[in-house]
């Protein structure tokens, strides 16, 4: 009997190409967009995350305000060279202390351009950030103490200044100051959020709030906790150190925020997880109008449908053989859609993860769920429909208009 | 007529819709067939001729009174199984020859055949002898749009007659034919019941095409009015 209604079901899929095509391909496009914007979603949280953990577990970050990034509380005072030094002086556990400010500006090198983030910093940052020299060197202490214009430039902004032609010693100009580049960074690629960190330039401290920023104040601090040592142990005095320079009262809360890799990692992946779930959202939008289609398709063959249904029911059909035929068709149609879609969407998120430089990561929650989504579409519209025909009198369903 | 005859109802009443709204389309209907006859119910619409055709077809239940098919009491079978009495034994020739669209006129032929369980090669074979039955060889593969109204009602009638059903149930076969295919059809008809003993049950409201049957029954509302041998006085 499975046989012969197997058979009955591909002769009906085949014979209505056209609306097993449309009912397919609602299903196709809706489970390629949730899959591959899911799946991308998976990946960019990926690239986040291992770019925090390449970073180190021993690394410290400490922001003004009691929120990390965009909307940092108003009010909170940003730090000061002092804050730094005392950090260096108190806390002994630390391999470095660098302060972190940074500014957008157009660098120019005879006629090219290009407009890059400065950070003004010392060379603690170097080690912070992991970076290595591939030619020149860092800073030295005259340099960093009396703000000279000097610089060490990322690879983006070499390609884009000076070619393939050696940085190391030219001057480049920013904002009115001609500057020596006297180092440039090894590549580190695309950064987490996809911002190229190559793209860069790094100045003493001192140089950017002299010649850039004009104000005495530092955004971020940098700690890099010594090998072995308690980073709670660090994280804590580091709170009572800057409770103190600040002046804060017993009952009051910090007005900064001290995070070390794995709150990082939370913070940025958590966002990365919302765009995802945004997206997954709109793409979500997309499944269910397809699957609006099917049952669309499927209302509107239902008058057809059902006399079918009235002739085989007359012709000596079980109304069990006759559901499961459709149950069949149904089943066949809303899988081989699944399938299409999935195979689809395995081919794009591949191909736009090698795109954006993102890890391809196969989640087969999601694969499953939008499977499974769709079919139960495929089942419902196709399959219910049926069933109350299939209940009908076969003189009625003949009769059906 | 005795117990055992091929075809009987006793005190068929059908009865649609309750209270107020209750129409009672049938009011005690007494018949009987013998096997191998050819029946033409007739009589205006409303009169009780196609409700009385669906009773006898299996595809209806009386409200009361009974129904022996060939001794079987119809009326206490199940649904499923009054579709096993319909799969072996009835055939169906509908008005709007109501084959399956979009599949060819071999495909639908099979139909009955495949709800029979036969194994392909012979349900093809099959098939193909009904086809040719009814003279259309060579359009196997051809859809009903792609068939004249004659041709399909044809197919129709090959589709009906490939299980080798016992009873042959036509409900106005012509009704959507002129007058030279009405003739035609009514031919096949005519040379199933003569030559292979199919007992057919037509409604038809056109006295020409009444004239194929050896037995002429006239309904008028929801009551047998006149029951006649063909060639006898009315």
């Amino acid at each position: 009997m499975l046989w012969n209604t197997l058979l009955l079901a591909l002769r009906a899929i085949r014979r209505n190409l056209m609306r097993s095509f449309l009912t397919i391909l609602g299903i196709v496009i809706g489970i390629a967009a949730v899959v591959t914007l899911v799946t991308l979603g998976n990946g960019a949280t990926r690239s986040v995350s291992d770019q925090i953990a390449a970073m180190g577990t021993n690394q410290l970050m400490v922001v003004p305000g009691q929120r990390f990034g965009p909307g940092s509380e108003l009010g909170a005072p940003s730090f000061k060279i002092a804050d730094v030094d005392a950090m260096r002086a108190q806390i002994t556990a630390t391999r470095g202390v660098a302060p972190v400010v940074s500014k957008s500006v157009t660098a120019v090198y005879q006629t090219h351009a290009w407009s890059t983030l400065v950070t003004g910093t010392n060379n603690d940052f170097f080690l912070a950030g992991g970076w290595e020299m591939a030619a020149g060197r860092n800073f030295s202490d005259t340099e960093e103490r009396a703000g000279k214009a000097v610089c060490v430039i990322g690879g983006t902004v070499r390609d884009k200044l000076f070619g393939r032609q050696s940085p190391v010693g030219s001057e480049i100009r920013l904002k009115g100051f001609a500057c020596e580049v006297i180092g440039l960074l090894r590549g580190k690629g695309q950064a987490a959020m996809g911002q190229d960190q190559d793209d860069t330039v790094v100045m003493p401290l001192r140089t950017v709030q002299r010649r850039l920023t004009g104000s005495q104040d530092i955004g971020r601090i940098m700690v890099s906790v010594t090998n072995g040592a308690s980073m709670d142990a660090v994280k804590l005095q580091l709170t009572s150190l800057l409770r103190e320079r600040r002046k804060i009262g017993e009952s009051e809360e910090d007005d900064f925020r001290v995070m070390d890799t794995r709150q990082l990692a939370e913070t940025l992946t958590g966002t990365t997880r919302i765009l995802t779930m945004l997206l997954g959202a709109v793409a979500a939008v997309s499944l269910l109008v397809g699957g609006i289609g099917i049952m669309n398709i499927m209302l509107v063959s239902v008058t057809e449908r059902t006399r079918e249904i009235g002739i085989r029911l007359a012709i000596g059909a079980f109304e069990r053989e006759v559901l499961l035929q459709f149950l069949i068709e149904a089943v066949v149609l809303s899988g081989l859609g699944g399938l299409i879609g999935i195979a689809l969407a395995t081919g794009a998120s591949m191909g736009l993860a090698g795109l954006m430089d993102v890890p391809y990561l196969f989640d087969p929650g999601i694969n499953l769920l939008s499977f499974l989504f769709s079919a139960a579409i495929g089942v419902i519209f196709g399959f219910f429909p049926a069933r109350r025909a299939a209940s009908l009198n076969p003189i009625d369903a003949l009769r059906y208009e | 007529m005795n117990d055992a005859a091929f075809i009987r109802l006793s005190g068929v009443s059908k009865t649609y819709g309750r209270g107020q709204a209750a129409f009672q389309a049938l009011k005690g209907i007494d018949l009987s067939v013998a096997a191998g006859d050819f029946v033409a119910i007739m009589g205006p619409s409303g009169s009780g001729k196609s409700t009385t055709m669906n009773i006898l077809g299996c595809l209806d239940t009386p409200t009361s009174g009974s129904y022996r098919f060939q001794g079987v009491q119809v009326e206490q079978l199940s649904r499923k199984q009054r579709t096993v009495l319909r799969r072996h034994y009835l055939g169906f020739v509908f008005q709007g020859f109501n084959l399956l669209a979009r599949t060819t006129a071999l495909e639908n032929i099979e139909l009955p055949l495949i709800y029979r369980h036969e194994a392909a090669p012979k349900r093809h074979a099959t098939a193909r002898a009904a086809l040719e039955l009814v003279g259309l060889k060579g359009w196997e593969h051809h859809n009903p749009t792609e068939l004249s109204g004659g041709q399909q009602q044809r197919v129709a009638i090959a589709r009906a007659i490939v299980t080798r059903p016992a009873v042959l149930l036509a409900d106005e076969p012509t009704g959507n034919l002129d007058t030279r295919t009405s003739r035609e059809i009514m031919d096949l008809i005519t040379g199933f019941n003569r030559e292979q003993g199919i007992t057919v049950l037509m409604v038809t409201h056109e006295a020409d095409i009444a004239a194929y049957a050896k037995r002429i029954i006239r309904f008028t509302d929801g009551r047998v009015d006149s029951d006649r041998r063909n060639g006898e006085e009315a």
